[in-house]
Parts: C-alpha cells; sequence; structure tokens
C-alpha cells in the first residue's frame, strides 16, 4: 500500500518538473495574487472629502480639526454653518464625513465629563465609511488621552459599522489583504494542480491503464494528493516569507498553529480538486470548472463583503466555503495571536468540511464504470 | 471442457449504453495458452467486450469467468492477474522509458527481487535496452507500442488483452509485434487480441467474428475458411478498379476491392466469368484478367459480413 502510493507521488513529481505549465501556475500564481491583493486592492483611504460643523467655536474643537486633517486622512474643505448644508454636500457627492461638534465640548472636557463628537458618514461605499469611521475614533480617541481628562464619546451616523480596525493598530489594509492571500494562493494552485493532474491522466488514456492494475482507489487519491498537499504547504511558506520580509505583515501568532491549520485547510481544498476531476473530462473542463468555483468562493468569503450583509441563502451557501473559514484562523493567527481557544470553532468546522468533501469525492472515484 | 482449462468462459455478456446495445449476448470461451483473435469492424464492440473482461465496465447482463474469477464479484482479484493493452496508448509520454517501467512495476506490486531482471527483459523485448532514457514521447511508434505491451505484463500474467496494438504502426512493426504474441503463447500466456486487419487473423489459433456486437462467426483460421465458403472468389484485374466495383453490384454481382484488384463471390463460377468479363465490357471497361483464387479470411469475413 505505501510502496505503491510511493510510487504514485515519485511520479507525481517527475511530472510536476517536467511541466513548463504546472511550475507557471507554483510559482506565478503566488506572485500575481500577492500584487493584486497587496498593492493594488488597497482599501486604505487618504484625503476623505470632509465637512466640519463647529457650534462650540473653542480652541479644543480647533486643535481635534487640525489634528484629523494633519494625519493626513481627512481633507478639510467645507466649514458648515447648519446641518442642511451638511446634508447638501452629502447628497451631492462633494463630502464622505461630516464631523459635528456641538456646543459644551470644550466645558464637557474641562469638567472631566463625557464630551461627544458626531461622525456622519456617507454609507453608499460602505468600507470607506468603516475606515473613514476608523480612523476618526482613533484620532478623537488619542486626542482624549492627550488632554488627560474626560472622554470623547464618539456617535455614528448613517452606517452600519463594524469594529475592525482593532487589531490593524496602523491601519493598513495589506495586513488584513496579505493573509488572505496565503489562503487563495494554497486553494487556486491545490485545486488547478489536483484537478488538472487527474484529469490528463483522464485525457490521455493513463487512467484506464491504471484502473487496469491492482491499485486501491484510496492508494491513487493519496498518491495522487499528497505531492499537492507538499506543494501546498511551499506554496503557503513562499507567501508567509515574502509577506514577513517584502510586505512587513507583522505575524504575531504561532507557527506550528498555522502549520497545523494548513494542513487541515488542505483536506477539504485537495477534496475540492478531486471533486472537480470526477466531474471534468477534459483540462479545459477542469480549469473552468476550478474558476466557477474559486471566484465565488473568494467573493463569498468574507474578505471583500462582510458575510453578514450577504442574503440568507448565500450566507448558508459560504458554510461550505473552506475559505470563510481559513480567513477567520489565518487573520487571527497572524494579527492577533489567536490560538486554539479562540480558533476551534473554525478549525473543527474546517475540518468537518474536509471530511465531508474528501468523502464525498472519494466516493465518486470508480474503477469500474457503469 | 472443465473450466480448468479455460481462460476466459463468458455467457450472454451484454452491454448498452442506454438504449443503444454495444455488446450484445455473446459468448466466449477462451483455451489457456491460445491466441484468440476477436476481429470486427470498427465500432463493432471489440474494446466493450475488453474492458468488460478486465474489470473497466460493469456488464449490463452476462456471466462467467476470467481465469476461473467471477467477472462480475471478483473484478479486483482478475485485475491482478491480467495484463491489459489499451488501443489509445496509455504510457506517460513525458515520463523516460525507465520510468515508465518503474511506476508500473512498482504499481503491479513486483517483488523487489524480481523488479530488476523484469526490467531488463522489458527494455530488450521493447528494442530499448540502449534508449532507456528517453523520454517516451520521442521514441517512434513501434516501439512505444511494445513498450505498452512490456509495461502491461512486468506482473508476468497469464492472460493478456491487448486491443488493437497494431493500429497505426507500420507493416514491419507490426510483423515484429505478432512475433512478441507468438513468443508469449509459447511460453504459456493466454493472449486475447483484437484488430480490424483482417490479414492478422492468420497469426490467431482460433478466432471470433463480431459485428455490431454480435459473434457472427468462431472457429480456427482454416475451420472458417473451409465451413463458410461454400461460394467462390473470383479475382478480376481491371483499369478501373472503382468503375468496374459499381459496374458489377449494379447487375448483382456482389465484389469488393483489395488493393487494385476486385475480388468477386459468386456461387456459379462456370456462368460467371463470362458474365462478368460481358458486364464490364459493356461498361466499356478492359478486363485484363478473371480467375478463381483460395478465398483469404478476408473474403470470409466480407461474405459473412454482407451475410449478416
Ligand atoms: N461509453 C460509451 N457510451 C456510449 N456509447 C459507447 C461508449 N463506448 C462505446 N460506445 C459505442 O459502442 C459501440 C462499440 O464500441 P467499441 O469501442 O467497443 O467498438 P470497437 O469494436 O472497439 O471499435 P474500434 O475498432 O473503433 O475500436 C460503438 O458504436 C461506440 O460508439
Ligand atoms: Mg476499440
Amino acid at each position: 500500500m505505501i510502496k505503491r502510493i510511493r510510487h504514485v507521488v515519485i511520479k507525481e513529481f517527475i511530472q510536476l518538473f517536467r511541466d513548463r505549465r504546472m511550475k507557471a501556475i507554483i510559482f506565478v500564481i503566488p506572485v500575481m495574487q500577492l500584487i493584486v491583493f497587496g498593492y493594488a486592492v488597497t482599501t486604505d483611504v487618504k484625503d476623505i472629502s470632509t465637512a466640519v460643523y463647529d457650534l462650540d467655536r473653542s480652541s479644543e474643537s480647533r486643535e481635534l480639526f487640525r489634528r484629523l486633517e494633519a494625519s493626513g486622512y481627512f481633507r478639510i474643505g467645507y466649514h458648515v454653518s447648519s446641518p442642511f448644508e451638511i446634508q447638501g454636500l452629502m447628497d451631492r457627492g462633494e463630502i464622505t464625513v461630516a464631523v459635528q461638534i456641538n456646543h459644551g465640548f470644550s466645558s464637557d472636557l474641562k469638567r472631566g465629563n463625557q464630551a461627544a463628537v458626531q461622525v456622519l458618514l456617507d454609507g453608499t461605499d460602505s468600507n470607506t465609511a468603516t475606515v473613514a469611521m476608523d480612523y476618526a475614533n482613533r484620532i478623537i480617541t488619542k486626542y482624549a488621552k492627550d488632554l488627560g481628562t474626560g472622554r470623547i464619546a464618539v456617535s455614528p451616523f448613517g452606517v452600519e459599522l463594524r469594529e475592525r480596525a482593532w487589531y490593524n493598530p496602523e491601519l493598513r489594509s495589506k495586513n488584513y489583504n496579505v493573509p488572505g492571500v496565503i489562503a487563495f494562493v494554497i486553494m487556486l494552485t491545490c485545486l488547478l494542480l489536483t484537478s488538472m493532474a487527474v484529469v490528463r491522466e483522464r485525457e490521455i488514456g493513463t487512467m484506464e491503464q491504471l484502473m487496469v492494475t491492482p491499485i486501491r482507489p484510496v492508494e491513487f487519491i493519496l498518491g495522487k494528493t499528497i505531492p499537492f498537499a507538499l506543494i501546498g504547504f511551499f506554496e503557503m511558506l513562499l507567501v508567509t516569507a515574502i509577506a514577513l520580509l517584502k510586505f512587513d505583515i507583522p505575524m504575531k501568532g504561532s507557527f506550528l498553529l498555522l502549520f497545523a491549520s494548513t494542513a487541515i485547510y488542505l483536506l477539504s481544498v485537495l477534496g475540492m480538486g478531486l471533486f472537480i476531476s470526477t466531474i471534468a473530462r477534459t483540462q479545459q473542463q477542469a480549469l473552468m470548472a476550478t474558476f466557477l468555483f474559486y471566484v465565488p468562493a473568494v467573493l463569498l468569503s468574507g474578505f471583500m463583503f462582510p458575510i453578514e450583509n450577504m442574503p440568507e441563502v448565500i450566507q448558508y451557501g459560504t458554510y461550505l466555503n473552506p475559505l470563510r473559514y481559513f480567513l477567520v484562523i489565518i487573520r487571527g493567527i497572524f494579527l492577533k495571536n489567536s490560538g486554539l481557544a479562540v480558533l476551534w470553532p473554525q478549525i473543527l468546522s474546517l475540518f468537518m468540511l474536509g471530511i465531508l468533501v474528501i468523502t464525498v469525492s472519494s466516493m465518486r472515484f470508480r474503477k469500474r464504470m457503469r | 471442457m472443465s473450466p480448468g482449462t479455460l481462460a476466459v468462459k463468458v455467457r450472454g455478456l451484454s452491454k448498452l449504453f442506454g438504449d443503444f446495445t454495444a455488446v450484445d449476448a455473446i459468448d466466449l470461451s477462451i483455451k489457456k495458452g491460445e491466441i484468440f483473435g476477436f476481429l470486427g469492424p470498427n465500432g463493432a464492440g471489440k474494446s466493450t467486450t475488453i474492458k468488460m473482461l478486465c474489470g473497466l465496465l460493469l456488464p449490463t447482463s452476462g456471466n462467467g469467468t476470467v481465469n476461473g474469477l467471477d467477472i462480475m464479484k471478483e473484478s479486483e482479484e482478475i485485475k491482478k492477474k491480467i495484463g491489459y493493452m489499451s488501443q489509445k496508448f496509455s504510457l506517460y509520454d513525458d515520463l523516460s522509458v525507465e520510468q515508465n517501467i518503474d511506476f508500473f512495476s512498482g504499481i503491479y506490486g513486483v517483488s523487489q527481487t524480481k523488479k530488476i531482471e523484469r526490467k531488463e527483459w522489458a527494455l530488450d523485448m521493447a528494442g530499448l535496452l540502449d534508449r532507456r532514457k528517453t523520454v517516451t514521447r520521442d521514441l517512434p511508434g513501434g516501439f512505444k507500442q511494445r513498450l505498452a505491451l512490456g509495461c502491461a505484463i512486468l506482473h508476468a500474467p497469464p492472460l493478456v488483452f491487448l486491443d488493437e496494438p497494431t493500429s497505426g504502426v507500420d507493416p514491419i512493426s507490426r510483423r515484429n509485434f505478432w512475433n512478441l504474441i507468438n513468443e508469449m503463447s509459447k511460453a504459456g500466456t493466454t493472449v486475447f487480441v483484437t484488430t480490424h486487419y483482417m490479414d492478422e487473423a492468420d497469426y490467431c489459433n482460433r478466432l471470433a467474428l463480431i459485428y455490431r456486437g454480435r459473434v457472427i462467426a468462431e472457429g480456427t483460421p482454416n475451420d472458417l475458411k473451409q465451413k463458410y465458403m461454400t461460394s467462390y472468389v473470383l479475382e478480376i484485374e481491371t483499369d478501373r478498379v472503382v468503375e468496374a466495383m459499381e459496374t458489377l453490384n449494379r447487375s448483382g454481382i456482389e465484389t469488393a476491392i483489395f488493393g487494385s484488384l476486385l475480388h468477386a463471390t459468386v456461387d456459379n463460377m462456370e456462368k460467371a466469368m463470362p458474365r462478368i468479363r460481358e458486364v464490364l465490357g459493356e461498361a466499356g471497361i478492359r478486363t485484363e484478367r478473371v480467375e478463381r483464387i483460395v478465398p483469404s479470411l478476408e473474403d470470409v469475413f466480407v461474405s459473412l459480413i454482407e451475410a449478416a
């Protein structure tokens, strides 16, 4: 059994390193994805067009506006004198944010009471709005701390906000994106390599030859997937190395946990690759099926749009998406130093999903056709 | 005949694809050690039959044994004791000759002690002793075919299935390949071989002709020639073969083209010979020669298929 698996693994590696396309998949995909998600898709927001509405007219309120502007995130273009003006500017899309400081701000601060700042946001672009709110929050909180007295309550309007900047103190979107890229790269390469490698054997007829040998389906499946699992680990290390060295992404958590959870993630990814290989007849079909799975999997992973905002039916669908779990895990490990105590629900779900997918795909694998 | 002496014994073997019957209730008995030829035109059901016997396809109905093992229930056991060479070339093109051999002997579980010996044997048989590092893709067709055979029998199975092993290779390679088959048979291996080259039928010990999923004739090459040829075969040489064939067929004389000649199958030779000259003369085609010949197996099959 082990001997047969070993023979398939060796053969697979020989073929892998003879095939230019496969090599391209292994090395080009990580670089491309890093560039796309690390540089191009930046959710950092700068120079947000901002209006201020100062009812307090104190040195404290002016100082706060100065700090907002000095951060570089906000460009205060309008000093307004009525709420209607804010409304108008926002309706015309001339501002994304308005900051309103009410009467009594400075006296509240001086007396040590809670002072209030209202931040109004244009929620059309929920991403920018969220980020802007995070920035404003941080700047205002810092100001309150510097004053040493009192607290400032920041109340947002106009958009549902999630706390997201908490663990990303520099507010750099790439810190969020690059760990995600690790997940994407592993998925894309493993799906492609597994499905193509199996379908190619079917296409050239060697599959039929193998099916008349005494090889057991499980031996074939393991022999076919072990090489790609190793490639998956290699990709993980490659992207992690680039992330740490080139992108200065902090890695706060445990490498051991990263390895272990990658292994669990690979179960479902390789399983899906096998599944694709049981439905595709040609390599083109395998390629198409891979992208038909991969693109929605990325879109519905919570990477770009929060899962809670998706229609309910689709939310249920995301439970079958391994990315949904692995993104939480890998971001948790990289940014928050989360351990098993926090991540076990995701890890367990991912494990069960993996077992499910592998079982279903293996069952579709028969040596004798009907 | 006791089942112990039969390598293959099946009854009523059928395969339906949807409502299309690819193989229609065929019976086969193949003795151990013989070269059994399975002949038929394209789409007759040869590959489908082989795949059912090898455990690649589940028969729709029928029963039987291969190497004494039940084809319906013990297909995985059967696989340990057969070799199969599919119609499509099926080695890894991107592996070297040696890597292909090592891979298949690993998959067949050839023991460590025998491995080297079997490898050298296969290389020798394929004539590739000094090209073991060559990438398989770069081999000429005849060598590929022999390497494929070598890889299929690394585990020295007592029964091999060869599905059109000689299709697409040159005549000399074909002859060489048949020599290999002969040697295997002499060494005691049962060979089940399909072909649609009728001229290869004479190499076989026994033959079955399959047409549209049915076995329409069976026996030794000599049996078939005698039993099924009650009529005469005339060889006709003319200057325009195709026109001559069309003209004769139109006037009720069945003819088929054989190379640059025509063969006509007739019941009454005395009447037919002058009639052929007459018909062709009327059409303005010159007849060089008309004479009776000993029928080849190809003639037998053509007449059988026409009768079917
Ligand atoms: N998987 C399949 N599904 C549907 N029809 C099939 C399938 N496999 C074979 N057939 C049909 O069954 C018939 C017999 O096919 P088979 O491959 O056995 O013929 P063959 O005698 O091997 O012909 P050839 O000389 O072309 O190899 C053909 O008409 C073919 O189209
Ligand atoms: Mg065939």
